[in-house]
């Protein structure tokens, strides 16, 4: 199916698929860097799974193989659609998915302001207003059973198809919300993906097995995503400490379990498997700063992730509940989140209105209070020691979610003598690509389609900020401060070689905090293999 | 057939001020919705605005007064209603066409304000004759400007793929209804009134209760085709003219947090103590029935202990 002759209809039809990136469809990327071949879908997962989108497979919907099993598939999707319209099953999101049901002027004005949509070429697939629209002509048919709904809205035929091609649509979107922060009239159609994964997982039971079974499943059973209980993670950040304390030079101690102490400090926990560095980094700089603080070792308190907000309520809700009583047990003062975008978001800004009375600990995000220790003077700088090019990602959950913009600017521009800004950036930034759980998925060929599509924006702006930093003999440096932006701009260093070809390596910001700090050996940031 | 077009009229100012109501009525009724708003957010202050900063910027923020700018919010919302900013940033093609449709709409608007406060002028004895000239400017001007917009969106909805697949005959039918409806304007303003004396008259007649026989066939379609259009806007997606401020106000840079207020907690309660029917297992296996039951349990930990 040709990406220009693609219709709202064509996603009921019996054809192996709905559409497909090629690689000449492509958004060019800057210096001819070298395109990878994609792996096919593995045959097996074909065999089992509607794959019947494109060439990817995310959400993994079991393929009907009965006429009934077809059915059953609609009808529980149109049973999960009617409670995303009830006032008392999606009262945290029902206002709006209503206002973006019914204001929406289908003028396309968001379309532009999609990366996906871009990186493909405008394939139509991606177009932030495809899958809504699809899931406005279901709603305002089959559940508010509009009269004449087919003239006023436009025609949508019913079948599993239909279900199985939404569903895994809701999948080629990041959630971002670029697309919504475009909206003239305030539609939101990085909403009505998320709504859809809500209906598969909360209604349907089926949700990728990394964001669910991997993800918030694990985490509630035995504290983290990463399947490390409280005993392995505390074994894990001890062993940092001590290998770092040597390499450092600099004697710190992680504490655990500290009652009454001002802050509760949660990391992803998936930084102690993947980037010890940044664990150790945030204790130095605790410690020189003289804080007060602790992690938790409770169910869910060592590690801040919340997958829930990417695709189900109750899982969410379930986790902010966990993360605030381990605070509450402690008796903090506060909870500060380090640097995971979307557990910023979760945490701090949508529990607002989750959180029941008791357990509303205050909560805030590291980057202030990483400005302000790096601007007191408690702790000695020497900036030269960061004088490589470095440019900064902007977590959307960060900067176009919570408006935090400047602290992070304001530690690049004391420490980063080289720093320069990605255009565009602050709230009207691109996502990494691995937003709404893509960073944390490999299998099959998830990986290739991140790099090929949904990475491509970011990884285009990294290397025109560093236009004039070209070749393997100059070290440059991404400072992306969040665990999943973390993890998508590796695999893009990592599949498009900038590593060796450039030099190109990346980290959070308080690796280049503890880099320049003078009390620290030299070299706590290098350029070896990841 | 001239008491018919009155009772039209009456009928069609009541079915829109109800639709809008109850919208609105229906939207403030929701339950409350989590925060999910979109920096920049134009009442932050202290700056924050222009860079698309927040409170949340500041150590220990919920301890600190808040910095907000009314003027800068306002600032912004003239640019989106006035310049349709957006669309002009985001779709500039788009803009060339809807810009004269809504700058026409406004036009209109203000004519028929304005031929509302000089019909009162006119059953009080005034003349009021500037509040008519405004009525002859923004009239034509607004017909003309609309007539204009509602043509090019019609052709870029017939013939830009981008837009054409996701028209409906509702988006042609609403568009042919703006240009009939303007059009009629027109007509009547060139041949039947040029000055707006008879829509004077009637719209004094509506507000007196006066019903003055008009029987010019022309200006009668013309109010039966005003009607009609205003009515049938608050049940169409048109109705973002008015939503559009809640989507803003209430969802876009709604950023007030819950600093342990009484008001918050208790709208938490009540939606934390709502039914929960979804089906999944995840959900629905343990018997729990409401959002608060649901939200504290851990499931997990059960099977655990339960192993």
């Amino acid at each position: 199916m040709s990406k220009k002759s693609l219709t709202i209809n064509d996603v009921s039809k019996a054809s192996p698929i709905l559409t497909k990136v090629d690689n000449e469809d492509l958004m060019p990327l800057p210096w001819n860097i070298k395109e990878k071949e994609s792996k096919d879908i593995a045959e097996g997962i074909q065999n089992d799974y509607a794959c019947i989108l494109d060439d990817v497979s995310v959400l993994n919907i079991p393929k009907p193989k009965t006429k009934e099993e077809e059915q059953e598939l609609v009808d529980k999707f149109i049973s999960g659609m009617k409670k995303s319209f009830s006032r008392t099953d999606n009262w945290t999101f029902l206002t709006m998915l209503e206002t973006t049901m019914e204001n929406c002027a289908k003028c396309n004005t968001c379309s532009d302001a999609c990366h996906l949509y871009e990186a493909s070429g405008q394939n139509e697939m991606y177009r932030p207003n495809y899958r809504t629209e699809i899931f406005r002509r279901i709603y305002k048919k089959y559940v508010k059973k509009e009269p004449f709904s087919d003239l006023r809205n436009g025609k949508v035929d019913l079948n599993w198809r239909t279900i199985a091609r939404l569903g895994e649509m809701s999948y080629r979107c990041n959630i971002c919300r670029r697309c919504a922060q475009a909206c003239p009239i305030g539609a939101d159609n990085a909403l009505v993906a998320r709504e859809i994964r809500k209906i598969f997982s909360q209604e349907m039971g089926i949700a990728p097995p990394e964001l669910h079974k991997g993800g918030s499943v694990n985490q509630m059973r035995t504290g983290s995503s990463t399947q490390m209980n409280a005993m392995v993670a505390k074994d894990n950040v001890e062993f940092i400490d001590e290998d770092f304390a040597e390499e450092t030079g600099y004697e710190f101690h992680t504490p655990w379990d500290v009652e009454g102490a001002d802050i509760l400090l949660i990391h992803n926990a998936g930084e102690i498997m993947a980037w010890p560095d940044n664990i150790a980094a945030f204790s130095i700089i605790f410690e020189a700063a003289g804080l007060s603080w602790t992690l938790s070792s409770e169910v869910a308190g060592y590690d801040s992730i919340n997958y829930g907000v990417f695709y189900d309520d109750v899982q969410y809700a379930r986790t902010a509940i966990l993360h605030a009583q381990a605070a509450k047990k402690l008796g903090v003062k506060k909870i500060v989140l380090a640097e995971c975008g979307h557990a910023h978001k979760a945490l701090t800004v949508i529990a607002d209105r989750v959180l029941p009375e008791g357990l509303q600990i205050p909560r805030e995000s590291c980057f202030p209070l990483l400005r302000d220790i790096v601007k007191s003077g408690k702790i000695k700088f020497d900036p030269s020691r960061n004088n490589f090019p470095v440019t900064l990602h902007d977590p959307c959950n960060v900067t176009r979610l919570m408006g935090i913009i400047k602290p992070q600017r304001e530690i690049m521009k004391e420490l980063c003598p080289q720093f320069r800004e990605m255009v565009p950036n602050g709230p009207h930034n691109y996502c990494c690509g691995g937003g709404s759980g893509f960073a944390i998925m490999h299998r099959n060929n998830i990986g290739d389609w991140r790099n090929k599509v949904t990475g491509r924006k970011k990884i285009s702006q990294i290397l025109n900020a560093f236009s004039d930093s070209r070749g393997p003999e100059i070290e440059k440096y991404v400072c992306a401060p969040c665990s999943n932006c973390k993890g998508q701009i590796r695999d893009l260093i990592e599949g498009y070689e900038l590593l060796d070809k450039e030099q190109l390596t990346y980290g959070g910001i308080v690796e280049l905090i503890v880099n320049a700090m003078v009390d620290v050996n030299p070299g706590f940031i290098n350029w070896e293999e990841f | 057939m001239s008491l018919f077009v009155y009772l039209i009229t009456y009928a069609g100012i009541v079915i829109f001020c109800a639709a809008v109501l109850k919208r609105i009525i229906s939207y403030i009724n929701n339950p409350m919705h989590v925060r999910w708003e979109l920096y920049p957010v134009p009442h932050e202050g202290g700056g924050k605005a222009e860079y698309g900063g927040s409170y949340l910027e500041e150590v220990d923020w919920w301890k600190k007064p808040r910095e907000t700018s009314k003027i800068n919010e306002l600032k912004v919302m003239a640019a989106e209603i006035l310049g349709l900013k957006a669309v002009y940033e985001y779709n500039r093609p788009l803009w060339f066409v809807t810009y004269p449709f809504h700058i026409g709409l406004y036009f209109t608007v203000m004519f028929l304000v304005f031929l509302f406060i000089g019909s009162i002028a006119g059953l009080m004895g005034i003349e009021a004759l500037t509040i008519m000239a405004i009525v002859k400017f923004t009239g034509p001007l607004g017909f003309i400007l609309t007539i204009c917009g509602a043509a090019g969106l019609l052709y870029k909805r017939l013939t830009d793929e981008n837009l054409k697949i996701y028209s409906s005959i509702e988006h042609y039918f609403n568009l042919i209804l703006f240009i009939v409806t303007m059009g009629v304007a027109v007509l009547t303003w060139l041949f039947v009134d040029p000055d707006f004396v008879m829509a004077k008259t009637f719209i004094a007649g509506l507000i007196s209760f006066k019903l003055t026989g008009i029987s010019n066939p022309l200006f009668l379609i013309q109010i039966f085709l005003i009607v009609a259009t205003i009515t049938y806007i608050p049940f169409t997606h048109m109705s973002h003219f008015f939503m559009k401020y809640f989507l803003y106000h209430d969802i876009r840079w709604d950023d007030k947090p819950n600093i342990d207020s009484p008001e918050t907690n208790a709208k938490i309660n009540v939606v934390l103590n709502y039914p929960i029917t979804w089906s999944a297992e995840h959900i629905a296996g343990h018997g729990k029935k409401t959002w608060a039951e649901v939200a504290t349990f851990n499931p997990e930990a059960q099977t655990e202990k339960e192993q």
